[in-house]
């Protein structure tokens, strides 16, 4: 069961991802979006602040690229969207396969895309003066709580692409709400800088959690700029951690409720 | 002869509307059966039921003698699906896409792939099998979707309106496609708007309407509740109306009609073409020349116009649920 399970997933996944090579368009776009998200933000935001002896661009490239894989998440939310509309869900429920596997394949394939992204970023932030400075495993860590998160938050976006009606929607919806839970964070500016109403809002906002934890495993968070207050400031990591599982918990199970009920509408 | 498709009083209610009414189906194995009637008849809604995608609100419903609401997932091994939008993946190839498919029946890579091969000859989209589906025509991704249908040689198939939205060369291709699975022993349910269609393919007719079964039968068992057949004579000045119908009065078994717009009479037969040479002989006898002269034989438009007080087509209102 497991085995089969695992199957269908990759061939959903391969399915997902060969579509990427036949439209060569998607590849040349989704390689320049980060490299002028890293272009931009360094150079607009990254002199807005002068703090003395802290390397402010530094500090701005782990919230761009907990941004940009968020908002790589949520082209899951269009995939799924289109393939209930073409009928291709369809076709799918009438086989024997795992029920999950549509789903797995699709945030699989999206996490591998936002893999790609963040290579492309990673690349275009050290040429601007960016640095992991802790050392490899560290670097690693900051990684893979940055993949965690690229695929808890493709989860979420699942269950939007189930449950509106169509691509047009989707489109829109599966966007919207990460403008404010991007920048209600600490990704572009230290929180103190925030109004006090919205400061425990954004420190505890889980890309804050995860943005921080990065400038911690990769030595970006400069002793010179506040970090918040209290336990979201002191425990970063797993706080990040915590959050994802959570994220999972929740819409792992919610997604596939959707899948079933979404298709047979 | 054991059913290889049963519905009991199968309903399917959405909130206030219902889709479907209280259907008793029964599809013996190897035969046709028809699913006839307009857009918005329910015939969607119960390929859906009957192939898992959704659950019915009432009723009961086997297929292959599993029941379909408790074992979906072992009906779908044993099903093939081909819908009304055809679920083709467009950036895939023609051979992607099946060997996909195959892939999620669990055949195995190698199987998989030979399969794949089998049914791009078997379908003609051999030349056109490494093109992205995008590129096929309408005609080819309707028969690359049956294709999905049949990877493995299911014992029943389902085909929602297998030819709609085709033209009429690719409509003729799609019938022999599918009087081929019929030789080859299959059990068929298929859905269709053309009359002429489930003349051609079906054993059996179920005519839909509003979500319940108006009436069911053969084709001949329909066309015959229509009465037999009628001759009928035009002709081209008015005044010949009247001579023309008292001739066909002399030859029918009951009393003409008279259109006068289409300059037309008819009349009740039963003798076939007998009753048709002894009006040519007394039509010129009486002076009378036709500008056509034939025999009608019940179409199942009339049946639909008889049972539903509609023709089919004016129907075509409303989208399927």
């Amino acid at each position: 069961m497991v085995l089969e399970a695992a199957n269908d997933g990759w061939v959903v996944t391969k399915r997902n991802l060969l579509k990427i090579k036949r439209v060569p368009d998607l590849v040349i776009f989704s390689t320049i979006q980060p490299i002028m998200f890293v272009l931009l933000f360094a150079y607009v935001f990254g002199g807005a602040i002068a703090t003395p002896g802290v390397n402010y661009r530094e500090f701005l490239i782990p919230g761009i690229f907990v941004q940009t894989v968020a908002f790589g998440a949520g082209v899951t939310a269009i995939g799924l969207a289109d393939d209930l509309q073409k009928g291709i869900v369809d076709r799918f429920r009438s086989l024997p396969m795992s029920r999950g596997a549509v789903l797995f394949g699709r945030t699989s394939s999206d996490l591998i895309n936002n893999v790609f992204t963040v290579i492309v970023m990673s690349v275009t932030g050290v040429i601007v003066g960016w640095r992991i400075n802790d050392g490899f495993l560290r670097g690693v860590a900051g990684y893979a709580i940055l993949f965690l998160f690229a695929y808890a938050m493709s989860w979420i976006s699942a269950v939007i692409g189930l449950s509106v009606k169509s691509v047009e929607v989707a489109q829109s919806a599966g966007f919207i709400w990460m403008f404010p839970l991007t920048f209600l964070s600490n990704a572009f500016v230290p929180t103190s800088s925030l109004p006090p109403v919205l400061r425990p809002v954004a420190e505890w906002n889980p890309i804050s959690s995860v943005v921080l934890a990065l400038r911690d495993l990769w030595g970006n968070a400069p002793a010179g700029v506040a970090r918040g207050t209290g336990f979201p400031a002191e425990h970063p990591i797993g706080l990040a951690i915590g959050w994802c599982l959570l994220i999972l918990a929740i819409f792992v199970p919610m997604s596939i409720a959707r899948y079933r009920r979404a298709a047979s509408r | 002869m054991a059913n290889a498709i049963i519905a009991e009083r199968l309903g399917k209610t959405y909130g206030s509307v219902a889709a479907v009414v209280d259907l008793d189906l029964a599809v013996p194995e190897g035969t046709v059966l028809g699913l006839l009637g307009p857009n918005g008849a329910g015939k969607t809604t119960t390929v859906r039921m009957l192939t898992t995608l959704i659950i019915p609100t009432s009723g009961q419903c086997e297929v292959g003698g599993i029941d379909v609401i408790a074992h979906p997932n072992q009906v779908r091994r044993i099903i093939g699906v081909s819908g009304q939008y055809a679920a083709v993946d467009d950036y895939l190839t023609g051979y992607e896409n099946l060997e996909m498919v195959g892939r999620l029946y669990h055949l195995g890579k190698r199987k998989a792939r030979k399969r794949a091969k089998e049914l791009l000859e078997q379908f003609e989209l051999t030349d056109a099998a490494n093109r992205p589906a995008k590129t096929y025509s309408g005609g080819m991704r309707r028969r690359l979707d049956l294709a999905g249908a049949l990877v493995v040689q299911p014992p029943v198939i389902f085909l929602d309106e297998p030819t709609t939205g085709l033209d009429p060369r690719s409509r003729l291709g799609m019938w022999g496609v599918i009087s081929d699975l019929v030789k080859a022993g299959s059990t068929l349910l298929l859905t269709t708007q053309y009359l002429e269609e489930a003349d051609r393919l079906c054993d059996d007719i179920v005519v839909m309407d509003h979500g319940r079964a108006i009436a069911q039968g053969t084709a001949a068992q329909l066309k015959a509740q229509m009465g037999g057949e009628r001759l009928a004579v035009a002709v081209s000045e008015r005044d010949e109306l009247g001579p023309a119908a008292d001739v066909l009065r002399s030859v029918g078994i009951g009393e003409p009609e008279v259109d006068d717009q289409a300059r037309e009479v008819s009349v009740p037969i039963d003798r076939g073409t007998a009753a048709l040479v002894e009006a040519v002989r007394k039509l010129d006898a009486a002076d009378v020349t036709p500008t056509n002269l034939e025999i009608r034989k019940p179409t199942l438009d009339d049946v639909f116009l008889t049972l539903t007080g509609q023709p089919a087509e004016e129907q075509e209102i409303g989208g399927t649920p």
